[in-house]
């Protein structure tokens, strides 16, 4: 085992002195982000023109944003894109972050069979379409992972003092919001979604958005928005700070924020910009 | 349904860039880290198979019991191991290719020390002794008794190969699917059926076996031209 062991340590060595060869001049240099904005495609599409400007490959990596805040607080990434204001804000607090900054906003949405047997289309607000759902007990998916959608769910059930339980409320666990909407779409249950990603697989869907009527409805407890999050550096001195930087400098600033607006998925903008009213650091200057 | 299939292999064998990459990675992940568990597992199987002491028993029950190990198991041990803060995390490697094939290993390792070690057990034991009366050095008699028992090495690490190139447990958590670098067939086809994308997905899974049934074709020949 012993022998294994420093085998293993050696092997890792010349893989990780390959890795870094092939990283040098000619190779861009990359960075890690940890996001759950990548279900909608629009990663995919915006990141490749940063990178063809400024020579930096952005390396991202999938996880809710309860996942993506312990994978920064262990170092594994150079930086945060997520969409809990609370978490984010305790995140700095806490001194793991420096500051967030704001990427984009959408709304968060109730989906389910176009039928719609908890008739939550003629909801009031959000805590009456959740109240109807558990009052006809109909199927109801929760995530069940601590990602910003499962804690902002488990808000609104605050907001009317339930605990929802019973065969009707089913904590799935899907790894993605993706495969979330998949198994509520097989299920023909309701689930909360933010209306980005929902828009951008909606071909393959059949249930629909039945709550807001109409979006943006301008509900406070519906609004949803992604920040990008810096980290302190004191404690991961080998952090790419200054490609951090350029990302966040070019994601907040006018040229990345015009191609969040004009990003478009099955005809239908994902999401909108309109940072005035965010409170943190977006006024603060980058690289400072 | 079949009318979708067909539309979905059309745009893979349009060669998407996303499915190249993703078929490289597989491949050449899959295929180092049966080369690096080869490496460290054929002379300790060699040798277990060869030696007898107190306690063999119960290494052989350790091993069968580790080629239960679940992927993501291993992921999560591979996790601790490479984080940042971890014992190997000085090296950098958690979300790199590297990552992966260092779980794939873990994975691979009591598969081919299990199958060397039982099919040296299962060999003519009068192999050696012949070896070495005909006056051979005791390397050389050990690599012909390799060489008397190469169609049971071939299919170990076949067995080995398939275990590490269609899990998904320790390539998502250590890879991190990072698109065009470490995303793998079996992850692109999660993140392709989380997306509703079924035929895609689909599609993906029978390019993965066709290349295998490729390989598996390719040593059936060798170890039958060998043979005559």
């Amino acid at each position: 085992m012993l022998i294994t062991a420093v085998f293993l340590q050696t092997t890792l060595c010349s893989l990780a002195s390959a890795q870094s060869s092939t990283g040098g001049a000619s190779s861009p240099v990359s960075i890690k982000l940890v996001t759950c904005i990548n279900d909608s495609g629009l990663l995919d599409r915006i990141l490749p023109e940063f990178t063809s400007e400024t020579g930096i490959q952005v390396d991202v990596i999938s996880a809710g944003t309860g996942r993506a805040l312990e994978l920064a607080k262990a170092g594994d990434v150079d930086v945060v894109l997520v969409h809990d204001p609370d978490l984010e804000r305790q995140f700095i607090a806490d001194g793991y972050g420096l500051a967030r900054y704001y990427v984009a906003q959408n709304e968060y949405a109730i989906v389910g069979p176009v039928d719609d047997p908890a008739h939550i289309a003629s909801a009031s607000n959000v805590m009456d379409a959740f109240r109807a759902i558990m009052d006809s007990e109909s199927t109801f998916i929760s995530r069940g992972d601590n990602s910003a959608i499962n804690i902002r769910e488990l808000e609104i059930w605050g907001e009317l003092d339930a605990t929802p339980s019973g065969s009707w409320y089913i904590q799935s666990g899907s790894p993605t919001l993706g495969a979330m909407l998949t198994m509520t779409n097989e299920m023909e249950a309701y689930t909360l979604t933010d209306t980005g990603t929902f828009r951008s697989m909606e071909d393959n869907l059949d249930i629909v958005i039945l709550y807001p009527e109409s979006s943006p409805s301008g509900e406070s407890m519906l609004l949803n928005i992604y920040s990008i999050v810096s980290l302190n550096p004191d404690l991961h001195p080998d952090l790419r700070q200054d490609e951090v930087d350029a990302l966040i400098e070019w994601i907040t600033g006018p040229e990345g924020q015009n191609r969040i607006s004009d990003f478009q998925m099955n005809g239908h903008v994902l999401y909108t910009v309109n940072p005035d009213g965010y409170a943190d650091a977006s006024t603060q200057a980058i690289g400072n | 349904m079949a009318h979708e299939l067909f539309d979905a292999f059309t745009q893979l064998f349009s060669m998407d860039p996303d499915v190249v990459n993703a078929l490289r990675t597989s491949f050449s992940v899959s295929l180092s880290a049966i080369l690096i568990a080869g490496i460290i597992a054929f002379p300790l199987g060699l040798l277990f198979g060869l030696a007898e002491f107190r306690g063999r028993r119960f290494i052989d029950i350790i091993l069968n019991t580790l080629l239960f190990l679940p992927t993501v198991v291993v992921g999560l041990l591979g996790y601790m191991l490479l984080t940042r803060d971890g014992p190997l995390g000085q090296y950098h490697l958690l979300f790199t290719p590297a990552a992966i094939v260092f779980g794939q290993v873990i994975l691979a390792l009591p598969i081919i020390l299990t199958m060397v070690s039982n099919s040296i057990r299962a060999s003519d034991p009068r192999i050696i002794p012949t070896a070495l009366s005909l006056g051979v050095g005791k390397l050389r008699a050990y690599i012909v008794l390799l060489g008397e028992i190469r169609g049971l090495i071939l299919l170990t690490l076949l067995a080995a190969f398939a275990r590490v190139i269609s899990e998904i447990g320790a390539s998502t958590m250590l890879g991190g699917n990072i698109l065009g670098k470490t995303r793998t067939i079996t992850t692109s086809i999660s993140v392709l059926a989380s997306q509703g994308e079924t035929s895609k997905a689909l599609a993906l899974g029978v390019v993965l076996l066709f290349l295998v049934f490729a390989i598996n074709i390719a040593v059936y020949a060798a170890t039958h031209r060998s043979k005559t």
